[in-house]
């Protein structure tokens, strides 16, 4: 009943494929071939939305100081993304001798995995989610936690005091930003009464949480938005990598393709934040409902493919926003704000979120 | 209690100031159109906008006298910090007065060293070096980067040491 019936449903393009798959060969292949153009297809999206990213980041932060930006490569230096991932592939891989090699080529991998468990999660349109389990949110916090693991291994592998530096300084960063991640987003979870994504997109048919949840998912809302730029490490929280102290942080010694798969990471984690935050405040895929039919209707004529990445962008416009305004914190401030601002208001928000909803008082 | 309220009272502080901030970069992005100062060089060669205040290098302005204000008192060379300037001078008796008077033969610039600190343009008495805006300076031999300011021929203008 609330899917519209205009919402055009991609379910409606796999399912008969499925079906045509089985009629012609084993259970087993189908879910072979199945898996295989699946995870061919979110690598290239990662790819494909990492360079989106890279040019738009490069864009924005040059419009945020009034520069043009690369301009050189193609219309507009579209190609520079290009351009640069060439260059990437193409130089030389270079480890410390006193480097441990085993984990040193470990922890690039370890980190592309977290950022790609995420992506599967993701309810990307109607009918287009990879794999749609009764806990999403949690799978999600827990696999992003993943991320961390490879930071510290990576630092600790490659025997460099500025590599020690920024791992151990993501690490005390992610853990405790961690929690304001997820208890921001459980606030949403007890409005919605379920851990499942799509569910929770579909409990936003009648208006997004942000304005049913009113002053509650919005102060979730921004704790999100600053607890999970502070976990991609990215914005005023880089100190991780932080250019100007530590040279590049936990990434230091790598090199060519490590050091670009440790850069998709970063980009994909802000992609996966973004698209969770989306998700959870914004409606996901879910086409704007005022509750007037005709509106609804219009709306839901646009695809929810674009509502989606419409929001997530908006999103990752805001959070790029914020690292070129804010001065870099220290890592004791950064920690202050978690411990001492960010955790007692959420904990209170989150008492808060619960008399909401015992006595109905959201929409 | 005043803990509690200090506590708040920092967060809207916090929130305020960032807000600020925001609102100040948000600007420059919606009006990054027509605000942006990059400029597209080598395209561009022709109409150029060079700041006011651009430090390209040290020049001597000549009117159509070929007359100049340099009156050789040596106050660019003292201010100098890295010794890029050099002046010869001569004392000249003044055919009306017969008083011997300190001129310039060669107000000798060391392009090559100078950091275009712009000191030696403060100390000038008599403004009669300025800061030029050009910028393609690039030579193929190192000795055309020391230069004589003054033209050949050129003279004190009248009235400056007045």
């Amino acid at each position: 009943m609330i899917m519209g019936s205009n919402i055009f449903d991609f379910s409606t393009v796999t399912g008969p494929f499925h079906e045509w798959l089985l009629e012609n060969m084993s259970p087993g292949l189908t879910m072979t071939i199945e898996w295989s153009i699946i995870g061919l297809t979110l690598i290239l999206f990662a790819a494909i939305s990492v360079m989106a990213l890279v040019y738009m980041e490069r864009k924005v932060a040059a419009f945020f100081q009034l520069r043009l930006g690369p301009m050189r490569v193609g219309p507009w230096g579209l190609f520079q993304v290009v351009a640069d991932f060439l260059k990437l592939l193409m130089k030389e891989h270079i480890m410390n001798k006193t480097a441990d090699k085993f984990l040193f080529n470990l922890a690039p991998f370890i980190i592309v995995i977290a950022a790609f468990l995420g992506l599967g999660t993701i309810p990307y349109a109607l009918g287009m989610h990879i794999f749609d389990i009764n806990i999403g949110i949690f799978f999600i916090t827990s696999v992003s936690s993943i991320g961390v693991l490879g930071i510290l291994l990576g630092g600790w592998a490659a025997n460099n005091k500025y590599s020690l530096i920024g791992a151990l300084r993501s690490g005390a960063q992610v853990v405790s930003y961690e929690l304001s991640v997820t208890l921001s987003l459980l606030a949403i979870v007890v409005f919605t009464g379920t851990l499942q994504l799509s569910e929770i997109v579909e409990s936003q048919a009648d208006g997004w949480w942000i304005f049913k949840g009113h002053i509650v998912a919005w102060i979730s809302f921004i704790i999100y938005l600053i607890a999970g730029t502070a976990e991609t490490n990215r914005g005023p929280f880089d100190l991780a990598e932080a250019e100007s102290e530590l040279t590049a942080g936990f990434h230091t010694e790598y090199s060519g393709i490590k050091f670009a798969m440790f850069f998709l990471a970063e980009y994909v984690n802000l992609f996966i934040i973004a698209a969770i935050g989306a998700t959870m405040f914004l409606g996901g895929w879910m086409p704007l409902h005022i509750g007037f039919e005709g509106f609804d209707n219009v709306m839901d004529y646009i695809p929810s493919i674009f509502w989606f990445f419409g929001k997530t962008f908006f999103i990752i416009l805001i959070i790029m926003w914020f690292k070129w305004t804010f001065p870099r914190l220290r890592i004791d401030q950064i920690l202050i704000l978690e411990w001492k601002y960010l955790l007692p208001i959420n904990l209170v928000n989150l008492l808060i979120a619960a008399l909401v909803v015992l006595n109905g008082w959201h929409f | 209690m005043s803990g509690i309220t200090k506590y708040f009272g920092d967060i809207f502080h916090g929130v305020k100031t960032l807000l600020t901030g925001m609102k100040i970069t948000a600007y420059y992005f919606r009006n990054a159109r027509k605000e942006i100062i990059t400029q597209q060089y080598p395209e561009n060669r022709d109409t150029l906008k060079i700041p006011e205040r651009f430090r390209g290098i040290v020049a001597m302005p000549h009117d159509e006298n070929n007359e100049h204000a340099c009156t050789g008192c040596q106050a660019c060379e003292i201010a100098c910090p890295n010794g890029s300037i050099e002046i010869n001078w001569t004392r000249e008796v003044d055919p009306e007065t017969g008083k011997k008077k300190k001129t310039i033969e060669k107000h000798v610039y060391h392009h090559d060293m100078c950091t275009l600190c712009n000191l030696c343009i403060v100390a000038c008495p008599t403004d009669a070096i300025v800061m030029e805006p050009t910028f393609e300076h690039a030579v193929y031999d190192r000795s055309l980067l020391t230069q004589v300011l003054n033209k050949p021929g050129s003279k004190l203008r009248a009235g400056v040491e007045d």
